[in-house]
């Protein structure tokens, strides 16, 4: 009994005592360790798709193109060292460098591109994102199963290392596209080792046995608790991978993983959360980043609903919304949104949402609820627990328009069940982009496409939106989606919010993590220079 | 006591069935399934998905096979939303996780709760005997999602070698291992006082006291074997909820545990993963009682 406080104090004492971090160790080997929010659901690229899964392809695999460092709208070189379009942008022909390879050796062939494009469209496999090869011509007949014949799809095979491309119209932008991980290639001769072509949970993709194409191979995995990858030594650019690995863990809640990145356990966070965002700038600036990124919020009005049906409604809502003052006061990062599609170097939407509470009340009156008088009560649903700018939103309604909306909470499946079914008045919603183009946040507004969920139809949307499929030169098919974009304002099926932004943790050391708007990094250009110890 | 082993089993089965029917249709009337995305699934696309799941067919068919694979096979299924994977595999790989933080914050909870409620007892209505109360009630009433925190920001980034979470160190299992500990040995504080007070102000402890007997001697010996009998009738069930698993634990530290599961299970509607869950549980909880019901007989003659 005497010996407890000794026994104690020694106990604290080595618990106390000065050693490395997780960071700096883990930099002193060059293993970048982030914050990826979630285990993914797949390691087989061709039937996931979401962001914690694009996070580790990127490391994993490669596709005939690379994500650029640091800039949005240029494409690094990725498999293919030569990727050419006819004039009309509909025919591209890719040149595959003849070193790259699988991590077990095995050439990376024309074969192997051929073989995925027809997996992840063959409909027995099921793949949720096959719609993003509906670029290729007679991909969605496929698809659908209309066509049982590949030789259909725009894909023909000239040489081992070379095959063309054809589209179904004319895509100047396929570049971005191609960023997208469903274009990745799969091993041929692994996936067919372990069962067929279109079979649901072929074991290939087990992440003891997967072969990848990417600059890093998997070397553990533990579920909901870590994914290592490390250098694929038969990767073709091998000697420019600055990162002997990458170290990714599924952390969920974004106050954990602040916590683990003030304890030096993390490079790079997931998200930061408002309040972290708030102490960060007071306590450490130079760790906190904040950059825009392709995603917007943004309401829904059912138009199959009474008053919702009335645009004048709809407009009076949307003009009622003081955007500046969410984004100012409320939101972190982010930006007011006067369009759906965030604005680029390339595009600019129309200006189609503004707050005017003159003219809101207005509409409003000439809708027949002049100041908000008998207006009936209206929910507006979210999902999302962090609740403040909804009732910001709800208090601009009553102070503006002297209208009452209801803010009803559903947990997420049930909420999106309700925005599927059209089981709402307004619901805030959210997208985020495929690619850098503003046609994944238009091409959803068309008629019959199930990301819709508004009950709203425009057949002059759906001409314009036509029309730029057509459209050779950029700036013309631009101007064709500009067009699109403003007769969908002006109807308002949706308020326009925010633009988003990305906040998150950096640590001094990471070099090369350049702001994207995608938010796809490529890891084979981030580099880890170890910084003077911080102690506790 | 064969005879009643038995009965205790098959009740037990029994017990085991209803539970697992009852789940299977009650995840099956949440709104929503596990195809209800973001990003809608096209109709095509979906058709083949449920159809390699098996709900396509009718709920009466689905029971069937789910049985049939259950009984037969002991194949709880796959997940719905990560192909390939099994229920099994879920389980078998958290599990002793779980476990392992469950004995960890039990042995806490044990050693630092039972004594505080027995000193609070012996030195009743003394600052000693407060200090324990207060214990216990700041335990009871603060719920893990602040005392986490709390301990992970001011002794996980205060010592160098303890990590505010992650489950890699071995000391990583020291701050939620305490954590979940803490709000079990404020409860055991509190019934094992209640526990003892009640023998202290009984005539044969009066009769050891006036035999001269010396104080230690009286509670180690005759009043501790009595005044622990609610907090072990307590640390049944809290064992069997402790080595499940704890959501709130696990996302404040970051632990590959089985208690997420259970919650996003049921956000994702991941219908084969809370079966098996209920039905893990489930049995954890009937195994549990069956040995507390065999401890109970083995410690007391009269319901031999």
């Amino acid at each position: 009994m005497q010996r407890l406080p000794l026994i104690l104090s020694t106990c604290l004492l080595l618990v106390s005592c000065e050693q490395e971090t997780q960071v700096e160790k883990a930099s002193r080997e060059g293993i970048l360790l982030v914050g990826n929010s979630a285990d993914p659901k797949s390691f087989d690229p061709q039937v996931v798709s979401g962001v914690i899964e694009s996070n580790l392809n990127r490391a994993l695999f490669e596709g005939l193109v690379n994500s650029h460092p640091s800039e949005d709208l240029t494409a690094a070189p990725g498999v293919a060292y030569e990727l050419t379009p006819d004039e009309t942008y509909t025919v591209w022909t890719a040149k595959l460098r003849k070193d790259a390879k699988w991590s077990d050796g095995a050439p990376v062939t024309a074969e192997d591109f051929a073989f995925a494009y027809e997996r992840i469209l063959t409909p027995d496999l099921g793949a949720k994102y096959a719609e993003m090869l509906y670029f290729l011509k007679g991909a969605e007949d496929f698809n659908k199963g209309k066509s049982k014949d590949f030789t259909s799809v725009g894909i023909k095979l000239i040489d081992p290392h070379q095959f063309t491309i054809t589209l179904r119209g004319p895509t100047p932008y396929f570049r971005e596209v191609l960023k997208h991980p469903t274009w990745n290639p799969v091993p041929k001769h692994k996936v067919l080792e372990f069962g067929k072509i279109g079979q649901k949970a072929n074991p290939w993709s087990k992440p003891h046995r997967l072969v990848s194409n990417g600059p890093y191979r998997i070397k553990s995995y533990r579920r909901n608790d870590h994914i290592e990858v490390e250098r694929n030594p038969h990767y073709w650019n091998a000697g420019n991978v600055k990162l002997n690995g990458v170290r990714f863990l599924p952390i969920s809640n974004t106050y954990t993983e602040s916590r683990m990145f003030r304890d030096g356990q993390l490079h790079v966070t997931y998200a930061a959360a408002p309040d972290v965002v708030d102490y960060m700038k007071k306590h450490d600036p130079a760790s906190l980043r904040q950059e825009p990124y392709l995603g917007t919020d943004f309401y829904r009005f059912n138009t199959t609903r009474k008053p919702f049906d009335d645009v004048r409604i709809r407009r009076a809502l949307s003009m009622a919304i003081d955007r500046d003052a969410l984004c100012k006061n409320v939101y972190r990062g982010f930006k007011p949104a006067y369009a759906i599609t965030p604005p680029t170097d390339d595009y600019t939407p129309p200006r189609g949402a503004f707050f005017d509470p003159d003219q809101a009340r207005k509409l409003l009156a000439e809708a027949g609820f002049p100041g908000g008088k008998g207006f009936p009560r209206a929910k507006l649903l979210i999902s999302n627990r962090e609740a403040i700018q909804h009732v910001a939103v709800q208090a601009m309604w009553r102070k503006e328009l002297g209208v009452e909306v209801e803010i009803e909470f559903k947990e997420w499946t049930a909420y999106l069940l309700a925005t599927q079914t059209l089981d709402y008045d307004i619901v805030a919603s959210g997208w985020i982009g495929d690619f850098i183009d503003p046609l994944t946040f238009l091409e959803m507004w068309s008629p019959g496409n199930g990301n819709n969920n508004t009950g709203w139809e425009n057949q002059d949307f759906a001409a314009k939106l036509s029309q730029s499929f057509q459209s050779t030169h950029p700036t013309v098919r631009y101007d064709f989606l500009k067009a699109a974009e403003a007769i969908m304002l002006s109807e308002a099926p949706i308020a326009p919010i925010a633009w988003r932004g990305k906040n998150y943790l950096l640590h001094p050391s990471v070099k090369g993590w350049h702001p994207l708007f995608l938010d796809a990094h490529p890891y084979t250009s981030v580099e880890l220079v170890p910084q003077p110890p911080k102690r506790k | 006591m064969l005879k009643l082993i038995a009965s205790r089993f098959l009740q037990g089965l029994l017990t085991l069935f209803v539970l697992v029917t009852l789940t299977f249709f009650l995840v099956r009337m949440m709104p929503g399934s596990p195809y209800t995305e973001e990003k809608a699934i096209p109709a095509h696309i979906l058709e083949r998905m449920k159809a390699y799941t098996g709900l396509d067919k009718p709920l009466p068919v689905q029971y069937a096979r789910y049985m049939e694979n259950l009984v037969l096979r002991q194949d709880f299924g796959d997940l719905i939303r990560k192909e390939g994977v099994k229920v099994s595999e879920v389980i078998s790989d958290s599990f002793p996780v779980s476990l392992a933080l469950g004995l960890a914050s039990m042995g806490i909870a044990v050693l630092v709760g039972i004594p505080a409620g027995v000193i609070a007892a012996v030195r009743k209505n003394t600052p000693v005997d407060f200090s324990c109360l207060a214990f216990a009630m700041a335990g009871i009433c603060l719920p893990s999602f602040v005392i986490g925190p709390l301990l992970a920001v001011s002794a996980g980034l205060y010592f160098q070698s303890l990590n505010v979470a992650g489950w890699s160190s071995p000391t990583d299992w020291i701050l939620p291992a305490f954590t979940l500990g803490m709000i079990n040995a404020a409860y055991l504080a509190r019934l094992s006082r209640g526990g003892m007070l009640d023998v202290l102000n009984q005539d044969y402890i009066r009769t050891a006291k006036a035999k001269g007997v010396p104080a230690s001697r009286i509670i180690m010996r005759h009043a501790l074997r009595g005044g622990l009998i609610p907090a072990i009738a307590f640390i049944g069930p809290a064992f069997a909820g402790m080595i499940s698993g704890s959501f709130v634990i696990e996302t404040i530290f970051q632990i590959p545990g089985m208690g997420q599961h259970f919650v996003n299970a049921a956000t994702d509607r991941e219908f084969f993963l809370i079966q098996g869950l209920v039905l893990f549980y489930g049995f954890l909880i009937v195994a549990a009682n069956l040995l507390a019901d065999l401890a109970q007989i083995a410690l007391n003659p009269r319901m031999r």
